[in-house]
């Protein structure tokens, strides 16, 4: 049964969102903590972790706000389809940035 | 003619329509995403060394518009949950606060947008660059007819490179103050908009297409809050089961911004 087919409570929904905004405080600090400290020369180790917890606030969301933790599974494969194209699509970005046909000049 | 599927189950996908409906609409938005994300990483990672910009934009507003689509998240969360247990006076409260909050989100990012496009930089004669905020143009300005003068709120730097990275030590320590230049001394004046460089390219599509999803997004939320009423009454499941379908289209709209917030704004 998915989330939206149980009875609901809204005392203990209260609660649960509650928490979530607490922990996307946190986070969000966290990321601008990140950003703005010495961690690591130049950009690449920063833009990692922030990107690690952007990603830890997008399961917040997505798992309990969208209650994807208990969905049906054909919603899961939908899902799985569209990360298996995002992957192809940031998998052809990344190549394009390192595979310059031959004679291109770069400005 | 009664829609089927609208509050029942589908026996075959185990969910009514809109809701299968919304996931899929939802699966070809990520890749609407996708494609602007990677068109910034393309352009992050071609940028000649040094030129690609830190510290434009202002993270106190970019935070508190985070804060603020997260507490809308909720709300959403809480009118379904209202609906739910059949209190539709709870519903219309939340729902309120969602909008409010969205539209404080619009007036925020129209705040920055504004501050952006006030913004200039004027290349110089003499090979320097003059950078801040338009605080008047004298009445015979005209940079064509190389008349009048232009003041800014700002500073002068000798290369462009100086302009890009806002947290480097020497911009930070940077002294601002009002300077005038007359339209004989300039070479090329252009505002931080879309067509300033690649950075403000990538952040008005990106945060503009985003700002429309606000926007059509709290324009249906207000439809269901102002006019719902009347399918409340007749059809509460129903009701329920399009709040959640927006509810799910919102919380989606939040999670790009989780997204872009950190990549535009802190990185």
């Amino acid at each position: 049964m998915s989330e939206s087919e149980k009875p609901v409570c809204l005392k203990s929904y209260i609660r649960l969102c509650a928490v979530v905004f607490l922990v996307v405080l946190c986070t969000t600090s966290a990321m601008i903590a990140t950003s703005f400290s010495h961690i690591g020369e130049g950009w690449t180790l920063k833009v990692a972790l922030i990107l690690a917890i952007a990603v830890v606030n997008a399961f917040l969301v997505a798992g309990y706000l969208m209650h994807l933790l208990s969905e049906k599974k054909l919603i899961y494969t939908v899902l799985a389809f569209t990360v298996i194209f995002f992957i192809g699509l940031m998998g052809l970005t990344v190549c394009a940035t390192n595979g310059f046909p031959p004679g291109t000049v770069s400005h | 003619m009664e829609i089927p599927y609208t509050v029942q189950i589908r026996p075959d996908t185990g969910l009514y329509n809109a809701k299968l409906g919304i996931w899929l609409f939802l699966a070809s938005e990520v890749m609407l995403f996708g494609g602007l994300f990677s068109a910034y990483v393309l352009l992050r990672v071609g940028a000649e060394p040094g030129m690609w910009p830190h510290g434009w934009l202002n993270v106190t507003l970019g935070t508190v518009n985070t804060l603020l689509l997260a507490l809308s998240a909720i709300t959403t969360l809480l009118a379904w949950a209202a609906c739910k247990v059949r209190d539709f006076t709870k519903f219309k409260i939340f729902h309120a606060c969602t909008i409010l909050l969205a539209l404080t989100f619009l007036g925020i990012k129209s705040y920055e947008y504004h501050d952006k496009l006030i913004h200039y930089e004027v290349q110089l004669t003499n090979g320097k660059f003059a950078d801040g905020h338009l605080v008047e143009e004298s009445k015979d300005f005209d940079l064509a007819k190389k008349n009048g003068t232009v003041t800014l709120h700002g500073r002068i730097v000798e290369k462009e490179e100086e302009l890009m990275d806002l947290r480097a030590p020497a911009a930070q320590s940077a002294k601002l103050d009002e300077v005038t230049i007359a339209a004989t001394d300039i070479k090329k004046m252009e505002n931080y908009g879309p067509k300033h460089n690649t950075f403000t390219a990538i952040y008005f599509t990106l945060t503009g297409l985003h700002a429309l999803h606000i926007l059509g997004g709290t324009l249906v939320i207000f439809y269901f809050w102002a006019f719902g009423g009347a399918m409340w009454k007749t059809d509460p499941e129903r009701f329920t089961n399009r709040i959640e379908v927006s509810g799910l289209f919102w919380h989606f709209v939040d999670l790009v911004w989780i997204f872009l917030f950190p990549v535009l704004y802190l990185t």
